[in-house]
């Protein structure tokens, strides 16, 4: 039976945690940072020493942390990548942005253990000698905001932020700066911009990568929130005991965000890989099965930008049994959840959000409603993902709405298939089209007799179709 | 109407100017602190903070309008903001959407702001709040809410004096 295993969530949820300093104290809180700046320059075989910021950065390197805010791109090697050399300041970032449809795992985080945030990030500043750093987080989070902001000034009281952080000649300050509701802000260039006073346009890379050109042209660093902390307890554990939990390339542990028609949505935290995506559905310790008298129908493994899975859905995924390489033919149902399986899938694990669509619900509305968010927040900037969100955003509204065509099918999936591949800045335009394309792919049926359906309608009425207007939009039509 | 910040926010402002390297950047930081004061962002305002930050108004101008938490003029002095997107809508967000605007007198079928006359409450639809575990969740003013149905929407509102 796979079990839920509380690294990151250990406390947040136990009676009697408060957010403050002192509860964090009492729980080993802080140790991580004593820990990292008691670390010794250390002799190597070559003759050369390692500082104890080469030795963090390391262990995070050996921890096969990956990074958890949708990319899951390694760690290790996104600090490597910075511009030490240029004698500019390094930045970080902790990106709190939180704001891919069905992802809410941050926001526990950042509500409810403020300070294990703030010591991954200082752990995480003094392994790349940042010396100022921002958590950047959504303006719908005003209550977060306020309470990092107590956090940091608790931390500074007890001198584990500031000058000569406990006499260690360290200095760092961290700040909190609050987005105002776009989505975009949270593509990593987008929020750079944000955070330096203007328009959340995503830079073009190359050559704004953010390692070398990121907040005010200098390095910078952006992690995930949850990413950050994990380096806290990669600190405290080591790289290669932490690299133990989870499986092989997809170490660790990952909160999933499980929303949708089940009877236990929530957050779990599992070692990566070692729950299947039905398990998480259907366990009595997760998801606890779909609601009475329902069939599953789809399933959105990764976040709103992630392509649909349907039921019944069958991969070929690739195994090592006794060292041999093997294909195996496995459910969408039976896929591990990890980075690895779901890419083997043609998806991803993204920002590990769960949702979970049952036979009660209209497939093409549940499109409709993905793509009028996605149409809502384009910032604009490449004409074919500013157009091309809009005119499927329309065109699954009149499919919606008794105006749909026969073709409509088709027409989406050629609109969506001219967005992506390195046609746009960033990669919304890629966000915007996974899920027109596996939704039409995967239900073309329910698409087609949709936009057929509607067009007897209208010549039995003999009447053309009309434009429907906003003020005519329906809800998502559920049993419910 | 002239317009005056009064000392004591200012001196916040100042303080909150000093998280920076490059002023630019504080921009979105003061303009969170002038409408949660002002209950929205004036032309007054705008020239106020480019000033302040030795911009052009266009500079400010332009994130007033990009990003949608920033208002050009007076909402409810309540705001509710529900949910739309897909989890939510799952749980029921346009149900409860569709409940607030027959109670308090406005377009169930509108999803963009819409007050009411008194001036005491609007209501409007916004994209995913991070909550979708607990559909439909909604905002009111700082306030979060998860799990939220006709009954608790009525506290909420007797909530609100
Ligand atoms: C459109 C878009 C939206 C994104 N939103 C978020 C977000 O809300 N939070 C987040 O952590 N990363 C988000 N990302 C990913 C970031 O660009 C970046 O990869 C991430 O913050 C890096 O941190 P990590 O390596 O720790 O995962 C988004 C990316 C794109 C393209
Ligand atoms: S792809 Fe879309 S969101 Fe990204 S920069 Fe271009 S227009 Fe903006
Ligand atoms: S979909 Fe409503 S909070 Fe995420």
């Amino acid at each position: 039976m796979p079990q839920e295993f509380k690294l990151i969530l250990k406390h947040l949820d136990n009676p009697g945690y408060t957010p403050d300093i002192e509860c964090y104290l009492r729980h080993g809180g802080y140790d991580a940072l004593k820990k990292a700046l008691a670390i010794q320059p250390k002799d190597l075989p070559d003759g050369k020493k390692a500082s104890p910021q080469e030795q963090i950065r390391d262990d995070v390197k050996l921890s096969g942390l990956r990074g958890r805010g949708g990319a899951g791109f390694s760690c290790g090697l996104k600090w490597s990548f910075v511009d030490r050399r240029s004698g500019k300041p390094i930045y970080l970032i902790c990106n709190a942005d939180e704001s891919e449809p069905g992802t809410f795992k941050d926001r526990q985080i950042i509500h409810k253990d403020p300070h294990q945030l703030i010591e991954g990030m200082i752990v995480s500043c003094f392994a790349n000698d940042v010396k100022l750093a921002y958590i950047y987080i959504r303006g719908e989070m005003p209550k977060g905001a306020k309470l990092l902001n107590a956090a940091l000034k608790e931390a500074r009281a007890k001198n584990f932020l500031g000058k000569n952080i406990l006499g260690s000649g360290y200095d760092l300050e961290i700040h909190v700066h609050r987005g105002a509701g776009a989505y975009i802000c949270g593509e990593e260039t987008g929020l750079i911009e944000s955070l330096e006073g203007k328009r959340p346009y995503p830079r073009i890379k190359p050559p704004y990568f953010p390692a070398v050109l990121g907040l005010y042209m200098c390095p910078t660093i952006v992690n995930n929130v949850e990413t950050l902390c994990n380096v806290k307890h990669i600190v405290t554990m080591g790289g290669p005991e932490f690299a133990k939990l989870g499986t092989p390339n997809n170490t660790g542990t990952r909160i999933v965000s499980l929303s949708g028609q089940v009877k236990r949505p929530g957050y779990y935290e599992i070692e990566v890989g070692k729950a299947t995506i039905g398990q998480l559905i259907n366990d009595p310790a997760f998801g606890g099965g779909l609601l009475d008298g329902r069939k599953l129908k789809a399933v959105i493994p990764g976040g709103s930008s992630s392509k649909v899975l349907k039921a019944g859905e069958k991969f070929k995924l690739k195994r090592k049994i006794e060292g041999k390489d093997v294909e195996v033919e496995t459910d969408m149902l039976d896929l591990p959840y990890d980075f690895d399986s779901l890419q083997q899938a043609g998806t991803m694990s993204g920002s590990s959000a769960i949702i979970v669509i049952d036979d009660s619900v209209d497939i093409v509305g549940a499109l409709a409603n993905l793509s009028e968010f996605y149409a809502h927040e384009s910032c604009g900037q490449c004409t074919p993902c500013r157009e091309g969100s809009l005119w499927m955003s329309k065109t699954l509204h009149r499919l919606t709405h008794g105006e749909g065509r026969k073709q409509d099918a088709d027409y989406l999936v050629k609109i969506a298939d001219n967005i992506p591949g390195g046609k746009t800045i960033c990669a919304f335009g890629e966000a915007c089209s996974w899920p027109v394309q596996s939704f039409v792919a995967k239900f073309k049926d329910e698409f087609v007799a949709k936009g057929a359906a509607d067009e007897e309608r209208r010549a039995k009425e003999k009447v053309q179709p009309k434009i429907a207007t906003p003020a005519e939009r329906k809800e998502l039509t559920t049993a419910h | 109407m002239s317009f005056s910040v009064p000392a004591n926010l200012e001196a916040e402002i100042d303080e909150l100017i000093t998280h920076y390297p490059v002023k630019r950047s504080a921009s979105l930081m003061l303009l969170h602190a002038l409408q949660e004061h002002f209950g929205h962002i004036s032309p007054e305002a705008t020239q106020w903070v480019a000033k302040k930050l030795g911009l052009q108004p266009i500079n400010v101008h332009e994130l007033v309008t990009f990003y949608p938490m920033f208002r050009q003029s007076a909402p409810g002095k309540h705001q509710i903001k529900v949910c739309r997107t897909l989890s939510c809508a799952l749980g029921g967000s346009h149900k409860l959407h569709e409940h607030f605007c027959t109670k308090l007198g406005l377009d169930p079928h509108a999803h963009g702001l819409q007050t009411t006359k008194d001036g005491k409450f609007s209501v409007e639809f916004v994209e995913c709040l991070a909550g979708c575990g607990m559909a439909p969740v909604m905002m009111c003013n700082e306030d979060f809410f998860e799990g939220v149905s006709e009954k608790k929407a009525d506290e909420i509102l007797g909530g609100c004096k």
